[in-house]
């Protein structure tokens, strides 16, 4: 036992004291520090991290990978990276002379990571990967979107994790033993209702992305449990989901009924209790969150954004029969982020090609929504990405439109902003 | 009446000493994105208090705002010196004490981080400068202290 009641095994004692070196000393009394701030009684054994602090916001990140490395430091359980600042695999879309602390920063961040012996995988997206976590794993994640599907889709077990503590875990190889990985703290809040929104509209991507925006606004951090979804076909809506509520309200964990597996029954998800509050959708929401996610009057466009979080290889293969034989308009310019891993597996299917003779460019290791900006980004952008268009206003000063993907790749060809008629008046106000 | 100023103790998320004028900021702060640590000033300009500089104060918020590289906010701005003196909180918060505590190992320099309830809050509020010493002890100075 430590002195403030956390039960340590003999391993854990002799980091405290320093046997295994001041590094993973030090990571020792950071997780013991959340774990008091916490009031947790124990450490849980993790098996899987998702590192966010390579992720550079000023020089103290690098010194503390430095600092590490000159200490001992040994990752006790695989690790992979969020992206990065700057993309390693494409280093021309941000030149260091937009930004040169920045972006040599960033580069020395991700390389030290690297030399760690993090798994430079590089993506906000690492479930879609093979080898990551499965249900009922303990884990430690961060980045907001993937700690809210390992939780719900998964069923993984992950709190929020800051940066520095994320590190600190994945060397010890434990996590507080609270929050979101103990069974009571994952029950359902609030109950909100599907059931008035036409089937036509929850067969479209977009609907998660505004659920989701709609879902974190009214949740803040409670645990949203949504009833009358259809069975889904991918992952790739569950994504939107996730990566919304999370932006727009530090949603960490939510069910859907019949979907996601802690939420077989809405009694499963609710652990037998009633919901605190129940919401019913409606086409004004939706129509609302869209407004929300919308800072440009619809016209003439500079650039689509395309893949926040990361797109997967079943949006890229959505996406290429909206584009097939067509070009996007002369002056536009036209991004998808993604991973090394989906890029590679996107282009041994020739879609990389294809893409290039539309005028898209398919970036990896990074995304489009921060500062410095990437090549050409500016003006006013489509996205597809409530989280996207969550951000990229403040962080990058330009005017955002929110649209389907049908939307993003028929503006970008037209080259203003157009509206699917089917979807916005076909029973949307 | 009492005259002399009641000390309040405090919960310690991270230890340390300070003094330094209270400032109390109307809504929760993130440390990443809503402050920059190069000037120690609020940016988010969804927030009332934009243009405010935070350093060197004693800040008083009643909770952060939540982002993962707020730890990185924190440490950034000890290691450039623009860091509040000392924080206290009502709910306690992860982040900001873990960049303190990474900030002093890295830098020698630190910022304590309290939490302490609503109504010591309210009082701690009224003050101009505080003083905060070993053991989590919060005591109100009887005037405005010059900054550093």
């Amino acid at each position: 036992m430590t002195a403030i009641g956390i039960a340590l095994d003999d391993r854990d004692r002799a980091s405290l004291d320093g046997a295994h070196g001041p590094a993973m000393q030090f990571a020792m009394r950071l997780v013991l520090a959340a774990a008091e701030i916490l009031g947790a009684r124990s450490l849980v054994s993790v098996t899987f991290a998702h590192i966010d602090a390579c992720f550079y916001s000023g020089e103290a990140h690098v010194d503390f990978a430095q600092y590490l490395l000159a200490h001992g430091a040994r990752l006790a359980i695989p690790a992979w990276t969020n992206n990065g600042v700057v993309s390693l695999a494409d280093p021309d879309i941000r030149p260091e002379a937009s930004d040169p602390q920045t972006v040599m920063g960033a580069r020395k961040l991700m390389q030290l990571y690297e030399r760690l012996g993090c798994k430079p995988v590089w993506t906000c997206a690492p479930y879609q990967l093979p080898g990551g976590p499965s249900y009922g794993d303990h884990i430690v994640a961060g980045e907001s979107n993937a700690v809210s599907f390992y939780n719900s889709v998964i069923g993984a077990r992950t709190n929020k994790y800051g940066d520095y503590l994320d590190v600190a875990c994945a060397l010890i190889g434990k996590a507080p033993y609270a929050g979101l990985h103990l069974d009571e703290e994952r029950r359902g809040d609030i109950l909100i209702r599907t059931d008035a929104i036409p089937d036509d509209w929850k067969n479209d991507n977009i609907f998660y992305h505004l659920l989701g925006h709609y879902a974190g606004q009214f949740s803040g951090r409670r645990i949203p449990v949504i009833s009358g979804l259809p069975p889904q076909k991918t992952m790739d809506s569950l994504k939107a989901l996730s990566a919304a509520a999370a932006t727009s309200g530090g949603v960490a964990m939510w069910h859907a009924q019949g979907i996601t597996p802690e939420a077989k029954t809405l009694d499963h998800a609710f652990q037998g209790g009633a919901p605190g509050a129940i919401l019913e959708l409606t086409s004004a929401l939706l129509a609302k969150a869209r407004q929300d996610l919308t800072s440009a009057a619809d016209g003439p466009l500079d650039m689509v954004a395309l893949g926040t979080p990361h797109f997967s290889l079943t949006e890229f293969e959505r996406l290429m029969p909206f584009i097939d034989g067509r070009r996007l308009k002369p002056g536009l310019a036209f991004y998808i982020s993604t991973s090394r891993h989906v890029r590679h597996e996107a282009a041994t299917r020739g879609w990389l090609g294809d893409l290039e003779k539309f005028g898209a460019t398919v970036i990896a290791d990074t995304c489009t929504y921060y500062s410095p900006a990437v090549r050409r980004c500016r003006g006013h952008i489509m996205t597809n990405s409530a989280k996207w268009a969550y951000y990229a206003p403040g962080m990058l000063g330009v005017e955002v439109s929110f649209g389907s993907l049908a939307e993003c790749v028929e503006s970008a060809v037209r080259g203003e902003v157009w509206r699917d008629p089917r979807l916005w008046t076909n029973g949307l106000p | 009446m009492d005259e002399r100023p009641a000390v309040i103790a405090a919960r310690i998320l991270h230890g340390g000493v300070a003094r330094g004028n209270v400032l109390t900021l109307t809504e929760p702060l993130s440390f990443w994105g809503a402050f920059d640590p190069r000037s120690g000033e609020i940016i988010d300009i969804h927030h009332p208090q934009k243009g405010t500089c935070i350093s060197g104060t004693i800040l008083l918020m009643r909770e952060t705002r939540g982002s993962g590289t707020a730890p990185g906010g924190m440490a950034e701005a000890l290691r450039l010196g623009t860091a509040p003196a000392g924080v206290i909180l009502i709910e306690p918060d992860i982040n900001l004490a873990i960049g303190a505590m990474v900030a002093e190992t890295l830098y020698g320099r630190s910022c304590p981080v309290l939490s302490v309830g609503e109504d010591d809050y309210a009082k701690l509020a009224q003050e101009a400068a505080l003083e905060i010493t070993a053991g989590g002890l919060i005591t109100p100075l009887p005037r405005a202290v010059p900054r550093a």
